[in-house]
């Protein structure tokens, strides 16, 4: 599938994408409830997964409601689910980050809009956070990301972009885990935090994938 | 008489708000309104955007209302909580840079003595400076 191809997928099949991605995102976050916790309780309060998990059932249990409406709107509703199911600093975070891209959703989407809504949406996490790349927080993990998916869609096809995202997000992981915490309750521990993995940074990390998993697949036999 | 500021007390801890709450009270009776909230939205330990925002409308004050919050997502939660209310009433709260407990103390007293919202949460955010 070549990323200008995606603009010639009708509306219907959009939504039914947007929604395999969501439920592959939400069975993440499920399954990997308690190991999203213990990664926490290294760092943190021990209840990263237990949040996230909350929000992916508010999300599911209201996704007859938010099928009927545009992506856009879906998108919305998906942030303030998670604003007032979340809790926790990954509530706000979460929630900004869905907000914000869906307040940027394309009216056509193609790889290289939904890269600059991604975009909006990451640096509206960054502004809540009131952090930046590097204090070994979620940022670590989408701002490579988003930025690989933009850069990538100019010039290369929708699956070479998700792969590129995907690799960056991986990266970007990686390169935290040795990372001095600098924000949230993870900075209170200091020194204690360098080799483990940020929680949030894992959860975004996850969904990234989720949401690759699905996409590459469906497009597994599409050549561009 | 004209209103006082209201104060809002956010911690991860219901045990705690509330504990906070009753400190203050004890120091300005009813003269001030106050309204405290902890927990997240599945009863553990954490805060609530929703919550928070009930206690803010709940106290609700001409003069302004002073939050005062724990530890991070107290914090990131109740900026959330304040943009979900209507424009007219979002530049008429401010989330203090200051320790819960001695922040909403000093606050409460200012707030007894007819301050206006900018000198509350001064107080507050120098008393430990």
């Amino acid at each position: 599938m070549s990323a200008a191809a995606v603009q010639g997928v009708a509306p219907a099949e959009q939504t039914r994408l947007f929604w395999a991605c969501v439920h592959e995102a939400c069975a993440a976050l499920l399954r990997e409830e308690a190991a999203l916790c213990a990664l926490d309780r290294a760092v943190g309060d021990g209840d990263h997964g237990t949040n996230m998990a909350r929000g992916a059932r508010a999300i599911l249990a209201a996704e007859e409601q938010l099928r009927a409406l545009p992506i856009a709107q879906a998108l919305e509703k998906a942030g303030q689910l998670i604003v007032s199911h979340v809790g926790g600093a990954s509530g706000p975070l979460y929630g900004s980050l869905l907000l914000a891209t869906a307040h940027s959703w394309p009216s056509e989407p193609s790889v290289a809009s939904i890269a600059a809504a991604l975009t909006e949406g990451v640096a509206a996490v960054g502004r809540r956070g009131r952090s930046t790349v590097g204090q070994k927080t979620v940022l670590d993990v989408l701002v490579p990301a988003a930025e690989a998916l933009r850069t990538a869609a100019d010039t290369r096809m929708a699956s070479e972009s998700i792969a590129a995202m995907l690799a960056a997000a991986d990266a970007g992981f990686e390169t935290s885990r040795a990372l001095r915490a600098g924000k949230g309750r993870a900075a209170y521990v200091g020194e204690r935090s360098m080799g483990h993995h940020d929680p949030g940074a894992a959860s975004a990390r996850l969904c990234l994938h989720a949401v690759a998993r699905v996409l590459l697949v469906e497009h597994s036999g599409e050549v561009g | 008489m004209t209103q006082s500021v209201a104060i809002v007390i956010v911690s991860h801890s219901l045990d705690v708000a509330k504990g906070l709450a009753d400190m203050v009270r004890q120091m300005v009776g009813t003269q001030v309104r106050v309204a405290w909230t902890g927990g997240d939205p599945g009863g553990g330990l954490g805060t609530d955007v929703v919550k928070i925002q009930r206690a803010l409308e709940s106290v609700w004050s001409q003069a302004g209302v002073a939050v005062f919050v724990d530890l991070g997502g107290a914090e990131t939660n109740s900026e959330m909580a304040v943009e979900r209310l209507p424009a007219e009433r979002r530049d008429r709260v401010v989330i203090c840079d200051a320790p819960l407990v001695e922040g909403a103390i000093i606050a409460a007293a200012e707030a007894a003595s007819g301050a206006d919202l900018e000198h509350v949460r001064k107080a507050a955010e120098e008393f430990l400076r």
